[in-house]
């Protein structure tokens, strides 16, 4: 591993500090000078990720790994879980409450984002288990001399 | 700094006289150039739509405004029909200098006065 795991924790339904963890991540790729692009679909991975915690999660916590060959981000809550997954990948699903779309999310957008931002991606959940996401990046990224 | 705008683009600060907004922060910022404008109180859209480079017209006024944004790699956001963000929000956008712009247009005639002074949409 060319980098120390970090973790960030995910508080439930703290809407001041949601995104925290995404910009941190965000922080880290800057720093070690990944490339502009991967950056951002990293970001905007982690952030609909993040948020998605916030919202349904009761809690979570996102961890970045670096090596070699790609950038992968988990993120898993403890969660009620998603009852049927291929369901929640559609487009416009949501189960949000009124109070979440009020907050400008919940248009059933985060999940397909994350996969049209990711290089490879897997979601997995069962009722009363959480959620788990992996989301890895590898397009643009290459190990860096620093 | 006005050479830009006689260049064809319009930065930040144009588009502050053109809605007559008020500078919420970030002023040292404000010659940043506007490549489009999204409007949109959906922040799920602007993640999954909207480019770097572009200027959001909003009236949500949440700290995730400002944190999408941020992620989005968008160059400023205008609160429109005078309603002024959260103070998080606008403490957390000087951190990240990111512009917030406050106009007492409405959306509509907020858009619609940028397309007319040389912004128009993504689709031309």
């Amino acid at each position: 591993m060319l980098y120390p795991r970090r973790e960030f924790p995910i508080k439930e339904m703290d809407f001041v500090r949601a995104g925290e963890a995404s910009l941190q991540v965000k922080k880290i790729l800057q720093e070690i000078h990944a490339d502009e692009d991967l950056v951002r679909r990293a970001a905007i991975a982690c952030y609909e990720a993040e948020i998605n915690a916030v919202v349904y999660g009761r809690d979570g916590v996102m961890s970045l790994e670096i090596d070699e060959d790609g950038i992968y981000i988990y993120v898993e809550d403890k969660g009620d879980g998603i009852l049927d997954i291929e369901l929640a990948m559609m487009e416009g699903f949501s189960t949000a409450t009124p109070e979440i779309r009020e907050m400008g999310f919940g248009a059933g957008m985060g999940l397909p984002n994350i996969m049209k931002n990711a290089d490879e991606f897997t979601i997995s959940s069962a009722v009363g288990e959480g959620t788990r996401l992996k989301i890895i990046f590898r397009t643009g990224w290459k190990k860096t001399e620093n | 700094m006005s050479e830009s705008n006689t260049e064809g683009w319009v930065t930040l600060r144009r588009v502050a006289q053109i809605l007559k907004a008020k500078v919420l922060a970030s002023e040292d910022y404000l010659d940043r150039e506007v490549q489009h404008v999204e409007c949109t109180d959906l922040m799920s859209q602007v993640l999954a739509f909207v480019q770097p480079g572009y200027l959001l017209l909003t009236g949500l006024t949440n700290i995730q405004v400002v944190n999408t944004a941020n992620i989005s790699g968008l160059i400023g956001v205008v609160f429109v029909r005078g309603r002024p963000p959260a103070m998080e929000a606008i403490a957390k956008a000087k951190a990240v200098e990111l512009p917030l712009l406050l106009t007492s247009y409405s959306m509509y005639e907020a858009a619609g006065r940028l397309y007319m002074n040389g912004l128009p949409g993504s689709s031309d």
